[in-house]
C-alpha cells in the first residue's frame, strides 16, 4: 500500500494535519501566529546547515527551530517586546541560511522544494518521521491540556493552582518547533503556519467547548490534506498550496454558516 | 494556627522595591482586607502569596496543603476560545456536575451551566469565576480587585456574596481593593499598604488611623489630607498622584 506515492503523501498530509490541529487552537488563542511563521523562517538556516553537514534536513530544522524558539522566550520581556525580537531572529535565520546555501557549490538545491514542500517525493523513512514528530507533539499537548488551558487563559490562575505557566509556555515552544521540522516536507516553510492557524480558526465557529475545538480542527485538516492532495492529481496544481486553498475554503465556508447562525440567534 | 503567615517580605523588580519587610498573617474564617493606592503593591503582595512573584528577601509560609481558590483581577478570554461556564468551572479541577451548580449557587448565579462564557454580563464573568475558585472547597480564597468593572450598586452585591460565602463555607478571605467604604464593613480586619503595612486593624480602627487618613484623607476633606500627605507624610517613595487617584 506504501508503495503508491500518493498514499504516502495523503498519509503525510494527515499527520502533519493531526498535530497541526491542536497546537494550532493554542496559536490561535494565545494569538502566536507570528511565532509559526518566524519559527518557519528559520528553519530554512536549518535546512542549509543540515545539507552543509550531510545530516538529516529534519534534524537541523528542528535543530535551528527549537534553538529559536527557546532563544525568543528566554529574550522576551527584557527590552524588546516580542514581535520585535521574532522579526529580528527569524529573518536573520532565514538570510543567514540563504546565504548559507548559496555556498554550497557542487550541490543542487531545489530551495523551492523546501519552501513549498515536496509531499509527492515523501519516502516511507519521512512518514515514519512525520508520524512519529505529529504523535509526540499530540501526547505532549494532551498530556498538558489543562494545565495549558489555565495558563492560556490566565497567568496568576496557574499560579495559584501549584504550576509555572513559563514552562507550559515552553512546552507549546517546543511542541510548535518539532510541528514545523516534520511539516517542512509537506506543506513547506511558507505554509506551515497556514496549516496551524486556518484548520483552528474555521474549527471555532463550529465548536463549543476547547476540546471539540481541537477535534474539528483535526477533521478540517485531514479533510483539506485529502481533498487538497486529491485536487492537485486532478487539475495537476502543485500540492502543499492546494491543501492550503481547500483548508481556506473550508474556512469560509464554515465562518460564513457560523455568522448566518449568530445573526438568526 | 494561620493558614498563611507572611513574614519580613520584600519584593523588587529590578532596582524597584515595591514592598519592604511586609509582615501579615491571616487565622481560618478571617476576612482581611488589603487597601491601598494604586502602586502601592496590593498586586505584588497577593501574586508572592500564590507563588508568582519570587520575594526578593523574607517568605511566605502556606499552611501544609493548604487549598487556595483564587479570584484573579481580570481574565481575558479571547475571542476564539469557545468555552462554557461548565468547561471553565472545571479547568483546574475535576468536578461532578453537582459541585459545578452547588458552586453557582454559592456564588448567587445559578442556571448558567450551559453558557459561554463571552455571553456572560461583567457581574455574571465575575461571579463565575468566584464559583470556579470556590469549587474545590477551599480554606482561603483570594480576590484581587475582583469587582472592577462592576458599578457600585454591582460591587457592594458582590460583597455581601462574599460574606454570605464565608458563612456558608467557612473560608478565610483576602481581598484587595481600593474601594474602601464598600470593603470595610465586610472585613473583620484591615491591612492599609503602602510599600509597606502603614497600619492595620479593625475597620474602624484603620479609619480613624492617622497613615490610612494621610493616605486616603476622611471624606469630603480627603483631597485637603491628600494635600498634607504629600508633605508631612514622609516615606522614602513617591505615591502622592497614586493615592489622589484612589481617592476619587
Amino acid at each position: 500500500m506504501l508503495d503508491d506515492f500518493m498514499t504516502r503523501a495523503t498519509l503525510a498530509g494527515v499527520g502533519v494535519a493531526f498535530a497541526a490541529a491542536p497546537l494550532g487552537c493554542f496559536v490561535v488563542w494565545r494569538r502566536m501566529a507570528y511565532f509559526g511563521d518566524a519559527t518557519a523562517h528559520a528553519a530554512i538556516l536549518g535546512i542549509a546547515l543540515s545539507l552543509t553537514f550531510q545530516i538529516s534536513v529534519f534534524t537541523g530544522a528542528l535543530a535551528v527551530a527549537l534553538l529559536m524558539a527557546l532563544t525568543v522566550t528566554l529574550l522576551a520581556g527584557r527590552g524588546y517586546a516580542m514581535d520585535t525580537l521574532l522579526g529580528v531572529m527569524a529573518h536573520s535565520a532565514l538570510a543567514f541560511g540563504l546565504v548559507a546555501v548559496s555556498f554550497l557549490s557542487g550541490v543542487r538545491i531545489d530551495l523551492m522544494a523546501y519552501l513549498f514542500g515536496d509531499i509527492l517525493a515523501v519516502s516511507r523513512s519521512d512518514l515514519a518521521v512525520i508520524w512519529g514528530g505529529a504523535a509526540l507533539v499530540v501526547v505532549l499537548i494532551a498530556w498538558r491540556w489543562s494545565q495549558l488551558l489555565t495558563a492560556t487563559l490566565n497567568e496568576e490562575l496557574a499560579y495559584a493552582s501549584g504550576f509555572d505557566p513559563k514552562r507550559e509556555q515552553l512546552i507549546l515552544t517546543i511542541a510548535l518547533a518539532i510541528t514545523v521540522a516534520v511539516a517542512i516536507k509537506v506543506v513547506g516553510v511558507l505554509l506551515i503556519a497556514a496549516m496551524l492557524i486556518i484548520p483552528a480558526a474555521a474549527a471555532r465557529s463550529l465548536a463549543r467547548s476547547p476540546e471539540t475545538m481541537a477535534l474539528i480542527a483535526a477533521a478540517i485538516g485531514a479533510t483539506s490534506a485529502v481533498a487538497g492532495l486529491r485536487a492537485a492529481y486532478v487539475f495537476d496544481t502543485p500540492a502543499g498550496p492546494s491543501i492550503v486553498c481547500v483548508a481556506a475554503i473550508l474556512f469560509a465556508f464554515f465562518s460564513l454558516i457560523g455568522w448566518q447562525r449568530h445573526s438568526r440567534s | 494556627m494561620n493558614l498563611i503567615t507572611v513574614e519580613d517580605l520584600s519584593v523588587s523588580y529590578g532596582a524597584n522595591t515595591v514592598l519592604k519587610h511586609v509582615n501579615m498573617g491571616v487565622e481560618p474564617g478571617e476576612i482581611v482586607t488589603i487597601v491601598g493606592p494604586n502602586g502601592s503593591g496590593k498586586t505584588s503582595l497577593l501574586r508572592a502569596i500564590i507563588g508568582a512573584t519570587k520575594p526578593s528577601a523574607g517568605q511566605v509560609k502556606r499552611k501544609p496543603g493548604l487549598k487556595i481558590g483564587y479570584v484573579p483581577q481580570k481574565l481575558h478570554i479571547d475571542p476564539t476560545l469557545p468555552i462554557t461556564v461548565e468547561r471553565f468551572m472545571r479547568l483546574t479541577h475535576r468536578a461532578s456536575k453537582k459541585d459545578c451548580k452547588t458552586a453557582l449557587d454559592t456564588a448567587g448565579v445559578p442556571d448558567l451551566l450551559k453558557r459561554q462564557m463571552s455571553q456572560l454580563s461583567g457581574g455574571q464573568f465575575q461571579r463565575v469565576m468566584l464559583a470556579r475558585a470556590l469549587i474545590n472547597r477551599p480554606e482561603i480564597l483570594l480576590l484581587d480587585e475582583a469587582t472592577q468593572g462592576l458599578d457600585q450598586p454591582g460591587s457592594a452585591a458582590f460583597y455581601r456574596q462574599i460574606e454570605d460565602v464565608r458563612r456558608e463555607t467557612g473560608c478565610a478571605i483576602i481581598m484587595i481593593s481600593h474601594e474602601l467604604h464598600v470593603v470595610m464593613s465586610a472585613s473583620d480586619r484591615v491591612i492599609c499598604l503602602n510599600g509597606h503595612v502603614c497600619c492595620e486593624g479593625s475597620p474602624a480602627v484603620v479609619a480613624s488611623a492617622p497613615e490610612y487618613r494621610a493616605l486616603f484623607g476622611t471624606g469630603t476633606g480627603g483631597a485637603l489630607a491628600l494635600y498634607r500627605h504629600d508633605h508631612d507624610h514622609n516615606h522614602d517613595h513617591h505615591h502622592g498622584k497614586d493615592s489622589q487617584e484612589a481617592a476619587e
